[in-house]
């Protein structure tokens, strides 16, 4: 059977040849324009005056779009209403497009967006957590507030309590392809726009939507993108939309590509927190009680805000069994970038805000980190019933009018998830369960808990016990350089928490000669997912892969598509496809069946042949002869997934089909004269279910780790006073290189079927192994820890100046 | 201004503004859109080919600056039916995931394997007069101008091993 093989990526030959093309590589037509934004020298206040003529007579300029030459608003939100592709006259951050140059080169259309003169009457910026809660400046009416337990009295009867806070740098995505639109105008004004994009069906809606045109007159295609992690969820929209206007408008072909220093100073981040906690726990070091309040720093229009900090709160106690939570999450909003999606989704910084507590405690009761955490876990699968696959629908969305919400977005609006928590309210509140409870502080019962197992086995295969004396051996002969060694789990929820995106399609033509054309609704960025698709339909069909030809990402293949997001691609994906594939593969057997008088259930698909008691032949006859019976064989698929019932409002409910875990080993040296400081070895076991292809899982894994690491590490997001973004160039922003990747790395992955009915028993592996990395910076925690009697507070990214800040509070 | 470059052993004369970058020379007036642009700052390494032999950014120098000169971009190195033995050991190692740096990580590896062939040292060669030897601490120093964000690291340095060893 094809799954489960690790073939390498799909297109292999034309990457290692520079032949698989990505937007900026298709050809374009003669006459195409090019275009630049006009970005704001502000982060707050309003444009007085905008003389915009400079601009028009610099060669090669065609055209100069204010906010006011534009067809209407032309929104690029996923969720509010609230990002006009150009400022309305209002600046809300450094960097804002204020207008829009099309030029018939892509220097011509930068060199003249330089040249505007813009007037302004600037108001002071809220740049800072601390600025935007002090004018209580926020998304949503207040805090959103999930509680667990009484918080209160198991607090005050709690016989120790510690507390702290612990910041945590946002990220840039930093794909090595740069944002890039192409728009292509066709006849009767519909639009064809080529966009590096993880959401196809979003670019089609909201260029629709700015041109006033009905969904089926835009089409998007994607065949690949350089890398996404999120970065191209919703932060194509401005480029796919300008471009269209301009297409729209001139009938001539436009393309737009963010220079890297524009992209960075444009477009979203990962969002930065501040978790503050406050712990009661017993001389053991079990929890009673955790208080958690997250502030998180959206930037100034709501993007993806919402469900990122959703999703921050849901990943709040990580893999920790907690009588009593309460997990307060602070939006905030502010005169920055819109902070986006990024690989985790908030995921990340809940997680490391529990990680940190964690760590603080073995600390502070001078305990190994690892038996504290063993201690507080969720008990095991074995200890629960199994996981109900059809335990309910999905939620419908009755009673919620469509218009004007954009329903394949993850930004979910206030209105419509007020709306569900209405109708969700109460129903699902989590049951009692004394003694033997399992549950998160969403009331979802644990019952697929795997890390009991997996940190027995990962202890082991690191020589954890072995290495922590090793360790504290070197430090107490060493005076400059210290070392630090670290666990961390994952527990990590796989599912959009808006219900009903948990939903895929497929399209899939078997020709005559038996070659198979496969689409469906997921995108290609890197991952491996159309390989793993593929390699899904092969296995339907009994072929071999090569005869399954995957072909670009379209919205006028399968239409209403979700983003291809919360590591859920494959899950949803390779679940259509083998559905699309059966249904042929039944139409196939019944026409095969009765022509040679076999039953369809003896007619079998395997190593390119179909076979039946009798009677045999290749796939590509088999193919033929169906098709002379007039038979169709083409089939779209669609799932959905099962069980699923969350209320967001409420903090209730059952967001995620499973969980997927991972633990990791790391250990680090730091300088403590510069705080300089290296992984020397870090060691992985994740689960990835029963693997569709373990080369590329472990190559998710390995990567995941890394960007991690990074992101916990050397990767600092630095504006200054003003607003402005000083990293905004791989110059003054350090994503990892190749000599940053840990000396000695093992990884494995934790190989046993999902329990959950996912496709061939595999799990979500695209996000969960980024939060291996916190293990980088929990070691680097303890190697400062190792300075000096105090705890080391040590603040996320782990810089090598904050390092030395950290030795330095651990020696007091 | 006339530049004459030899691109992949096919001579081309160019009539280009003086500030053309060599990459926007490559992408913009040659078609040859296989080496690609990360940063346009040097950064990256996503632009990397070959000039005479030797690694370049391709987007920090002037198409004009090569006159004469032998370029040898991505598509020289091999063709989807007839690839090199490090592009093969890029295949079969899994060096990649996104693919967008790996043309100039194939270039830079490229130019870099020969580099240590002839006993260039680096930062982390310990005797600068004696051989520099091919391994994993080596090829990360030397390759770390060639980012990749999706890290394919691990696979990238095997990937460069395996082709070595074939080539040894």
């Amino acid at each position: 059977m094809t799954v489960s093989k690790p073939l390498p990526h799909d297109a292999a030959p034309l990457h290692v040849t520079g032949a698989a093309r990505y937007v900026d590589d298709i050809p374009t037509p003669a006459n195409c324009l090019h275009l630049a934004f006009g970005l704001s020298e502000i982060a707050a206040g309003r444009i007085t005056s905008l003389d915009l003529d400079p601009v028009r007579a610099a060669p090669g300029v065609v055209a100069v779009y204010a906010a006011s030459d534009l067809p209407g608003p032309c929104d690029c939100s996923p969720s509010n209403h609230d990002e006009p592709l150009l400022s309305d006259g209002s600046i809300h951050y450094l960097g804002q497009p204020v207008f829009l140059v099309a030029a018939t080169s892509h220097l011509a259309a930068r060199q003249a967006a330089r040249l505007a003169k813009i007037s302004y009457d600037a108001a002071p910026a809220i740049l800072t957590i601390e600025a935007a809660l002090a004018a209580d400046s926020r998304f949503e009416e207040g805090p959103r507030v999930w509680t667990k337990g009484d918080v209160a009295a198991e607090m005050a009867t709690a016989p120790h309590r510690l507390s702290g806070s612990i910041e945590i740098g946002g990220q840039e995505h930093f794909y090595l392809e740069g944002q890039a639109s192409l728009a292509l105008p066709q006849e009767n004004g519909d639009i064809v726009v080529h966009s590096s994009t993880q959401h196809p069906t979003e670019i089609q809606h909201k260029v629709a939507e700015a041109l006033n045109l009905p969904m089926h007159a835009v089409r998007c295609e994607i065949r690949r993108m350089g890398g996404g992690f999120g970065g191209k969820e919703s932060q194509g929209n401005a480029l796919a939309i300008a471009t269209s206007v301009v297409a729209h408008a001139t009938g001539r072909p436009a393309k737009m590509r963010y220079d890297r220093d524009d992209d960075m100073t444009i477009t979203g981040k990962r969002h930065d927190f501040r978790i503050d906690y406050e712990v009661g726990h017993d001389a053991d070091g079990r929890l009673l009680a955790v208080d958690f309040t997250q502030f998180t720093r959206c930037g100034w229009a709501m993007d993806l805000s919402l469900p990122v900090a959703d999703r921050a709160m849901l990943h709040a106690e990580n893999a920790y069994l907690i009588p009593a939570v309460r997990i307060t999450s602070h939006r905030l909003r502010t005169n920055t970038q819109s902070a986006t999606a990024y690989r985790g989704f908030g995921g990340p910084q809940g997680m490391l805000g529990m990680e940190r507590v964690m760590d603080h405690l073995a600390r502070s009761l001078g305990r190994d980190p690892v038996e504290i955490r063993r201690l507080n876990y969720y008990r095991p699968a074995e200890a629960v019933a199994p996981v109900a696959s059809n335990a309910s629908s999905t939620t419908s969305l009755d009673g919620v009018d469509p218009s004007d919400q954009d329903l394949t977005s993850r930004g979910a609006t206030p209105e419509r998830t007020a709306g569900s928590a209405r109708r969700f309210g109460g129903a699902h509140s989590p049951k009692s369960r004394m003694g033997a409870e399992n549950t998160t502080p969403y009331g979802m019962e644990v019952t697929d808990f795997l890390l009991h197992e997996m940190t027995d086995a990962l202890l082991v295969s690191s020589d954890y016990a072995h290495r922590v004396n090793k360790v504290a051996e070197w430090n107490a002969a060493n005076s400059i350089l210290k070392r630090g060694i670290a666990f961390s789990p994952v527990k990590f929820g796989i599912s959009f928490t808006l219900t009903h995106l948990n939903q895929a399609g497929a399209l899939v033509h078997v020709y005559q000669d038996g070659s198979v054309h496969l689409n469906h609704g997921g995108t290609e960025m890197g991952q491996g997912l159309f390989q793993k698709v593929a390699q899904v339909a092969a296995s339907r069909f009994g072929i071999d892969p090569a005869q399954v030809r995957i072909t670009a990402t379209d919205t006028g293949k399968v239409p209403n598509t979700s983003a291809t997001a919360a590591s859920s691609g494959s899950d949803l994906n390779g679940m259509a496809a083998q559905a699309a594939c059966d249904t042929i593969r039944g139409r196939m057997a019944d026409c095969l069946a009765g022509l040679y008088q076999a039953r369809p259930d003896q007619v079998l698909f395997e190593a390119g042949m179909v076979r039946m008691p009798g009677h045999e032949m290749t796939f590509a006859e088999a193919a033929a002869t169906v098709y002379a019976q007039r038979v169709s064989l083409s089939a779209t698929g669609f799932y959905k997934t099962p069980g699923l019932d969350w209320d967001r409002i409420a903090g209730r409910g059952r967001p995620f089909f499973y969980f997927a875990y991972g633990a990791a080993v790391t250990e680090v040296v730091i300088d403590t004269l510069t705080g300089e400081n290296r992984i020397l070895r870090a060691d992985l076991l994740h689960d990835a279910g029963s693997s569709l292809n373990p080369a590329l899982d472990i190559g998710q894994i390995e990567g995941g780790y890394v960007q991690g690491a990074g992101w916990l590490t050397t990767e600092e997001l630095v504006w200054d006073g003003k607003g402005r973004l000083r990293t905004h160039a791989p110059s003054t922003y350090k994503i990892p290189a190749c000599s940053d990747r840990p000396d000695v790395f093992n990884v494995a992955l934790w190989d046993a079927p999902n329990r959950a009915e996912t496709v061939y028993r595999s799990k979500a592996v695209g996000e969960p192994p980024f939060m291996l990395g916190i293990s980088a910076f929990l070691a680097l925690s303890h190697a400062a820890s190792a300075c000096g009697p105090h705890y080391p507070d040590l603040v996320a990214p782990a810089t090598a100046e904050n390092i030395l800040a950290a030795v330095n509070r651990a020696r007091g | 201004m006339q530049t004459h470059l030899t691109i992949n052993g096919t001579q081309r004369r160019l009539d280009l503004d003086p500030r053309t970058t060599l990459l926007d020379a490559l992408r913009h007036h040659l078609g040859l859109t296989g080496s690609k642009k990360g940063c346009d700052h040097g950064q990256c390494g996503a632009c990397t080919v070959m000039v005479n032999g030797r690694r370049i950014n391709a987007c920090l120098t002037l198409a004009c600056m090569h006159d004469g000169d032998e370029v040898t971009t991505i598509e020289g190195i091999g063709q989807p039916d007839d690839l090199s033995p490090l592009q093969q050991a890029f295949v079969s190692e899994d060096g990649f995931q996104c693919g967008y740096c790996t043309p100039g990580q194939i270039c830079s590896a490229t130019a870099m394997l020969q580099e240590i062939s002839d006993g260039w040292p680096s930062h982390v060669t310990s005797d600068l007069a004696g051989e520099a030897e091919l391994t994993s601490d080596e090829i990360s120093e030397r390759m770390s101008g060639n980012l990749c964000r999706c890290s394919a690291y691990p696979n990238i340095v095997q990937a460069i091993h395996k082709a070595a060893g074939k080539n040894a």
